[in-house]
């Protein structure tokens, strides 16, 4: 068997024995007559997760028994106790998440830009940002250097290999390790330019804040480069506040939508908005819902409380309205809530379609096709007019060429 | 109205599921407590594949006379499909979508004739 040492060398050991592996224990134990002595080992281990398979059958509850089973099928065989029946699958009713290692592909492609292409050409999405799923966390990870070098492990994974495979129908916007504003420089100056890299991304499953002196020379590389900045937004059971709740749907519910409205009030009560005036900042996977309630909030507090906010030459609302939002997961249920909402945000000039396939609660094109308020204009600004403008993509066969400069979105 | 074979009655396991193409219609036949029942296969939600997913029992939540939570159960009566898309839970004797009962998925009509079932479209 081989372990990796330094800088990719494989160096040769036995296979483990663990009988072998303590013979001089052994020794130690015969030189002292140790058998002679009564010893009691007062803490041992085993690895209880090896044998999930015969321990889970016996847990009582039906219920939380099959959530958490069907959360091991195949490929997922690993649970962490204290995540177990975090499953956004709920117990495998989102048929995708147990059966994905199943899907076949390609050995001689890139997985991910195989399985991308399935889904974009069913959806006829024509371009996609692609985003991490796991690594969404990266920035709960207690030490710095493992972010900084996951994030730069990962966004050359995606710059190198990846993005170009996909033939430029997908880009990204990079993970920022936001913990270490130096390495965020060091990053957006080293993979800024490259082909595909649209932005980059901040997890806003964190506190730190936005606002602080050592990200404005990060934020303004960015903005030198024509490059946006997005806030993609995350759940987090562990979050002190959450740990209430007892329920997937609470904490995805409330935590998607908490996260960026921390860091957007951050943002615009801080002037961000006047410092980085040209920076395109995106709001990603929070639904819409939040948008008219934190506009609402904070123009009302600000009316009040102005001096707390000095940088700001027109209300909050304003500056949000400045921005752009990702649709997904549109909250669909109340159509008079989200025509409002829509006016609110000015949807037809900031809302940018996003699917967030494959996760459980992806949105079709339709949502945005099928509302019978929009104009066609909004309908293809939304959809992919805004987005062409911002990403400068161009388009991919004549009518979509028509399209974009019939509603001024023809930008590549 | 036309009858359109689906199959035989010995080719349905209590639980089995089966989705038969009639012109335009996409139809989930289900054989459970030992009757069988048609739907559309269009999820109400975004028009996914409402049932091609799981089955699996509702879900629900024993509360005692004191209003204490005494856990989820699985009930031991009531059926249900799932849209393997998002989730959207069918009640499988209805079609009713089981968040909110005033949305229904098309019910198709079963005809048995000796051992053979058809859906009449």
């Amino acid at each position: 068997m081989e372990l990796i040492a330094e800088r990719g060398r494989r160096v040769s050991v036995d296979e483990l024995n663990t009988t072998k592996l303590l013979a001089h224990a052994r020794q130690q134990a015969v030189k002292r007559k140790l058998d002679d002595i009564l010893i009691v080992d007062c803490d041992a281990h085993h690895y209880e997760n090896e044998n999930f398979d015969q321990i889970l059958p016996f847990m009582e509850n039906d219920v939380l028994r099959q959530v958490t089973m069907a959360g091991r099928r195949s490929g997922r065989r690993s649970i962490v106790p204290s995540q177990a029946g975090f499953t956004q699958d709920m117990g495998g009713r989102v048929t995708r998440y147990p059966l994905r290692p199943t899907e076949k592909t390609d050995p001689d492609r890139i997985r991910d830009v195989v399985l991308g292409e399935r889904w974009m050409d069913a959806m006829s999405v024509d371009y996609s940002c692609l985003f991490p799923t796991g690594m969404l966390n990266i920035g709960l990870h207690p030490q710095k250097e493992m972010e900084n070098d996951l994030c730069w492990a990962y966004n050359r994974w995606l710059t190198e290999r990846v993005l170009p495979e996909s033939g430029g129908r997908m880009y990204s916007a990079l993970s920022l390790p936001f913990s270490d504003p130096a390495e965020c420089l060091r990053q957006v100056e080293t993979f800024g330019d490259r082909k595909g890299v649209s932005g980059f991304m901040v997890t806003t499953v964190r506190t730190l804040p936005v606002y602080d002196n050592a990200y404005m020379k990060v934020y303004r590389a960015m903005e030198e480069r024509g490059l946006s900045l997005s806030f993609h937004s995350g759940p987090n059971w562990q979050e002190p506040v959450f740990r209430s709740c007892n329920r997937f749907i609470s904490v995805h519910a409330l935590g998607f939508s908490f996260y960026n409205i921390l860091h957007c009030t951050n943002w615009v009560i801080n002037g961000m908005g006047e410092r980085f005036r040209k920076l395109p900042v995106i709001w990603i996977e929070a639904g819409l819902a939040w948008i008219p309630f934190l506009m609402q909030r904070l123009d009302n507090e600000y009316m009040m409380r102005p001096s707390e906010a000095p940088l700001l030459k027109k209300k909050p609302s304003e500056y949000m309205r400045d921005m752009y939002y990702s649709s997904q997961p549109i909250e669909i249920q109340d159509r008079g809530a989200l025509e409002c909402t829509f006016r609110m945000m000015d949807a037809e000039n900031r809302l940018l379609y996003a699917s967030d396939y494959p996760h459980w609660d992806f949105d079709l094109p339709s949502t945005i096709y099928d509302l019978p308020f929009l104009s066609e204009k909004a309908k293809h600004n939304i959809l992919g007019g805004t987005a062409a403008r911002l990403f400068k993509l161009p388009p991919r066969n004549e009518k979509q060429r028509q399209n974009l400069a019939k509603f001024g979105n023809l930008a590549a | 109205m036309a009858e359109s074979f689906v199959g035989k009655v010995a080719d349905f396991n209590e639980g089995d599921r089966r989705i038969v193409f009639v012109g335009d219609h996409e139809i989930g036949v289900f054989r459970e407590g030992g009757e069988f029942h048609a739907y559309s296969n269009y999820c109400l939600h975004q028009g996914g594949p409402a049932c091609e997913g799981l089955t699996i029992a509702k879900v629900e939540e024993r509360i005692m006379p004191d209003k204490t939570s005494r856990g989820l159960y699985f009930s031991e009566t009531e059926m249900h499909f799932v849209c393997p898309w998002h989730g959207y839970e069918y009640d499988v004797k209805t079609g009713e979508c089981v968040s909110d009962r005033k949305l229904k998925l098309r019910k198709y009509k079963i005809v048995q004739k000796g051992d053979q079932i058809y859906v009449v479209v």
